[in-house]
Formats: structure tokens, sequence, C-alpha cells
């Protein structure tokens, strides 16, 4: 095809591009890009919800730096990526493993995998305050047992632990299927080569598995600490909207949901936490792609 | 396929059925809790798994406690609104990016990449303040609007725009198709698949949105289902029965949405993945 069939095709009267672009355009500019600067700009203002407020400079970040709450709520989400995103790199790509091979029913089976990503955050959060309750499943089943019931939702770090395994349970299925299409991109032959040579499936796995799906890895990496830092809806149900015991299961988006909104809303420091949150988040990704680079280098 | 041995074939399965009894019995176990009578033990140990005299009595309490049908509604109407809003903004927009050519059509691109990128979480204040100075605070329309046109719908569209081959427009161009023509007729009908993925999406998107709802909604008979269940939890913590009922009636609409076009949602995910 020529270049100028091309331009013909393209070829349209000056305003029709714009008219096809300017709703989306319109939505993100006003809903989106405007929000984000304007937090930026807040976020160096003692806005409060009914007060426009004025430029103070940096002394939200001062304040920050002596707010317990806000330590607290970096803690934990900070803790909160350290113990999602291995468990949601490696289990995964095992539960792709599992349902790769296309045996008799196997697409049911992958289905009924992803049904925890289809639910609605609050169904499962209620579900799992359900299971995990003093006198819920888990516990009557645990002192069927004998092992005796267990506060999994009373105790600061029991709690926080339980938010996180949820979290993991929730995310399996969608980070499965992302895994899914990237093994289906291994070259068969590395399989049946290494197996040839005599490595058995855990070595076929780290010799030529993990290898093949390294940046795939990364990416789940990725979007999984970018997820756990942002961490919200989980613990605001299992804790409460006041994060626990002492507030201390509180996480930093939590602390911003919690800060800005309402009558009396500081709008302004809650802006100020916002850009942490991006300031980490933006960190996160760079840090997880960069020692992917390095790896395939 | 390679041949698979009779032992790795019966471990595969022992596997696949223990992590099924882990991902869909506690929705089995809501179920079964929903459908347990008032004097049915529902804290026994060993638990019960079964029902014994199985009831919708739970189903009729719940819609006495709160109006949980009005709450599926309002969930329905926003959930619909986000997918007509959502595949029609991101056909034009996409199709302006993938296909026209225009001054400004790189700065366009970059706009909606950008806006693909800011976390939410991190912007709900703003959005929040920008809402109520539009006056849209407490009503559905201010619920549906900050993600009725989603960056990430935008340039799936588009991807599914540039892999259209250009000869197809030309034929109609020839034949003296304007702009509109070209998109309705042939382009729009050769990115069916795309539009599909972007319908689930924004139907599952909106259904499940828990945090801006919760921001946003204050007055009670305003409240989606997700933000009616979270109430109902905290007022009647007491009632298992109840709450059980209430997540049974949100989740099942999607359950069924999802099995029907279980198709579609795998490839999105794997697509939206490798290209995001």
């Amino acid at each position: 095809m020529s270049s100028s069939t091309v331009s013909r095709v393209r070829r349209q009267g000056p305003l029709s591009p714009w008219l096809f672009a300017a709703p989306g355009l319109l939505i993100i500019g006003a809903f989106i890009l405007y929000p984000f600067v304007s937090t930026l700009v807040n976020a160096f203002t003692d806005k409060r919800t009914l007060i426009p407020g004025e430029f103070v400079g940096l002394a939200n970040f001062r304040e920050l730096l002596h707010d317990d709450m806000f330590w607290i709520g970096l803690r934990n989400s900070t803790l909160y990526v350290l113990g999602v995103v291995p468990a949601l790199v490696i289990l995964p790509l095992l539960l792709a493993l599992l349902v790769q091979k296309n045996i008799p029913g196997i697409t049911f089976f992958r289905s009924a995998f992803y049904t925890p990503v289809v639910a609605s955050i609050v169904v499962v959060g209620l579900i799992w305050v359900w299971l995990l309750d003093e006198r819920g499943l888990v516990n009557s089943l645990l002192e069927t047992i004998g092992v005796g019931r267990i506060g999994f939702l009373s105790d600061q770090w029991l709690l926080l632990l339980s938010a996180m395994a949820v979290t993991v349970w929730k995310g399996l299925g969608y980070y499965m299927i992302i895994y899914l299409a990237a093994l289906a991109n291994v070259p068969r032959e590395l399989h049946e080569a290494a197996a040839v040579d005599g490595a058995g499936a855990v070595r076929r796995f780290v010799t030529v598995t993990v290898p093949a799906v390294r940046s795939t890895m990364a990416l789940v990496g990725a979007l999984s600490s970018v997820a756990a830092f942002k961490v919200f809806s989980e613990v605001y149900l299992m804790a409460g909207p006041s994060g626990g015991p002492a507030g201390e299961d509180t996480t930093l988006v939590m602390l911003v949901q919690r800060t800005g909104t309402g009558l009396t809303g500081r709008v302004g420091y809650a802006s100020a936490i916002s850009v942490v949150v991006f300031v980490v988040t933006v960190a996160l990704m760079l840090l997880v792609l960069r020692a992917d680079r390095r790896a395939e280098s | 396929m390679t041949r698979v041995r009779k032992g790795e074939l019966v471990l595969r399965y022992v596997l696949l059925l223990a992590v099924l009894a882990l991902t869909v019995g506690p929705f089995l176990w809501q179920l079964s809790t929903s459908l347990k009578g008032p004097t049915e033990d529902i804290y026994s140990s060993p638990p019960s798994f079964l029902p014994r005299h199985p009831t919708l009595h739970n189903y009729e309490r719940v819609s006495d406690t709160i109006p949980v049908w009005d709450y599926a509604l309002n969930s329905l109407k926003v959930a619909t609104a986000n997918v007509v809003t959502n595949c029609v903004g991101s056909a034009l927009a996409g199709y302006a990016l993938a296909r026209l050519r225009y001054r400004g059509r790189r700065a366009a691109t970059l706009a909606f990449i950008l806006a693909m990128l800011v976390p939410v979480e991190g912007i709900i204040i703003a959005q929040f303040t920008t809402m109520r100075e539009l006056g849209l605070n407490n009503t559905l329309i201010g619920v549906v609007l900050p993600g009725c046109i989603g960056a990430m719908n935008v340039l799936l569209m588009r991807n599914a725009f540039l892999n259209l081959p250009y000869e197809i427009e030309e034929a109609a161009y020839v034949d003296g198709a304007n702009v509109w023509q070209r998109f309705l007729r042939i382009a729009l009908p050769s990115v069916r698949g795309t539009i599909a993925v972007v319908a689930i999406f924004a139907f599952m998107g909106a259904w499940d949105d828990f945090l801006w709802p919760l921001i946003v909604l204050s007055d009670p008979s305003k409240f989606t289902l997700t933000i009616g269940l979270n109430y109902l939890h905290g007022t009647f913590a007491g009632d298992e029965r109840l709450v059980a009922a209430g997540t049974v009636i949100a989740v099942a609409p999607l359950i069924v949405l999802f099995a029907c076009l279980q198709r579609y949602f795998f490839r999105g995910v794997g697509e939206g993945a490798v290209k995001g």
C-alpha cells in the first residue's frame, strides 16, 4: 500500500478527530488529570472541606514526620507489600502450571479458580470476616482437630496477616491468567530437551520455566506491589473504618480516606499523604522493572 | 500433546480439587449459611456444611432490613451506564488515536497513557472536591462519571483499531463514505471482540467498586449494593445469616455473567496484561 492511500484514508474534516476524542479527553481531563494536579497543589495548602485554604509550603510534610498515624499507615502498607508480593509472584505461577495442561474438565477448574477475582471485594471481605470469626468456620475446624480457637480478627498482627491472606486469595486467579498467557509462549522443545537430559519436574521448573517467564514475574511483581501498597478495602472491611485495635491496622489509603473526607476533612493534609503514596508506588514500579532488566542482561 | 502418566494425572486432579475447595468453598459456605433457618446453630463445631432445613427466609428478612433490591437497582443503573459510556467513549477515542491524522494526536495519546498511570486511590479526595464543585456529590451520576471512559479501555480500543488492515476502510473511502460512516459501518463491527471485553470489565468494575461510592454517597437511599452490604454488616453484625444472604445477592449476578462470558474474560485479561 502506498503512503498516499494511507493519507487518503486518514484524511477527514479538521474538526471530526477532536469530536471523536472529545468525550474521552474531557472525562480523563476533568476526573483524572485535573484531580491529580490539584492533589499535588493541595498538598502544599491547608485546604479543608469547606475552606479553600492557603499555601503553607512544606508544613503538611513536616507534620507527617511527627504524625504517629502516618508512620503506622506507612508501616502497614510496606508490610503489606513485603507479605503479599512474594506470594502473588510465586503461587499463581504454580497454579498456572497446574491448569496449563489440557486434561478433561480443565476449563471448569480455570473458571472456578477465577471466581474470587470476579466477586466484589466487599463480598470477599464479608465472606472472610465470617470465615475467620471467633466462632466461624475456620475456628470450628481448628477446634474440631484440637488446635483451639484463634482470634484472627482481634489481634493487631493476625488481623493484618489475615487481610494479606485474603488479598492473595482474591488475586491468585488474576495473576494465574497472566502467567498462563506467558507460559503459552515458552517453547515446548526446551522442556523436552531438559527432560531428555534427565531433569526432573522441579529441576525443569527452575532451569526452564522460571527463566522463560522472568519478565512476566517482574510484571506481576510490579502490578501486585503497587496494588498492595495502596490496599484499602480488605483492611477497611476486616478491621473496620477506624483500622482495628487502636487504629494499629490503618493503611495509608485508609488514612487518606479518613483524613480527607467529611465536613471537617483536611484536604491539604490528605493530599500530602497521597503524594507519598504516588512517590512510593512509582518507586516500587521502577524498582521491580529495573530488577527485571538487570536479571535479563 | 505429550502423554500424561496415570500417577501424574491423579496427582493433578487431587491438587485441582484441593485448590477448588479453597477458592470456591468459601462462596458455598456463604450460600449454605444464607439458607440456614433461625433455629439452626450456625456456630456448631464440627461445622455442618449442609443446611438441615433449607429456607429462603433470610432473603426475605434482608429485604425487610435494608432496601436490598433498591440497592441492586442502583448498582445495575451505575453498571449499565458505565458499560454504555465506556464502550461508546473508548471506541470513539480509540478510533481517533489509531486511525485519524491531526495535529495533537500524540499529545492526546500521551494524555490517555498518563491517565492510565495515575493511581486512583491517591486522587480520590481531589475527585471528591471536584465532584462537589460540580454539585454532583451524593448522586449516582457522580458515582459513574470518573470511570465512565477508562483510559485503559481507550488504549485497548486503539490497539484493536491499529490492528485492522487499512484496505477495508479504503474501499469505503473510494465509495465516498465519510469518516463517521467508515467508523460506524466498517471499523466498529471489526472490533466487536474488544468491545465485548471492555463491556465486561466496565460492568464488573462498576458493580464491584467500593472506595469511590463509599466516598461520594452519603444518603442511604442512593447506596449501591456494595456500600449497602457494608452498612448491613455494620448494623447487623450479629446475624451472619442476613449478611450471607446479602452477599449472595451481590455476587450471584456476576458469577452468572462470568460463567456466560468467560471465554472473552480470559482473552481480555491476557491481552490487557501483555499490552498494558
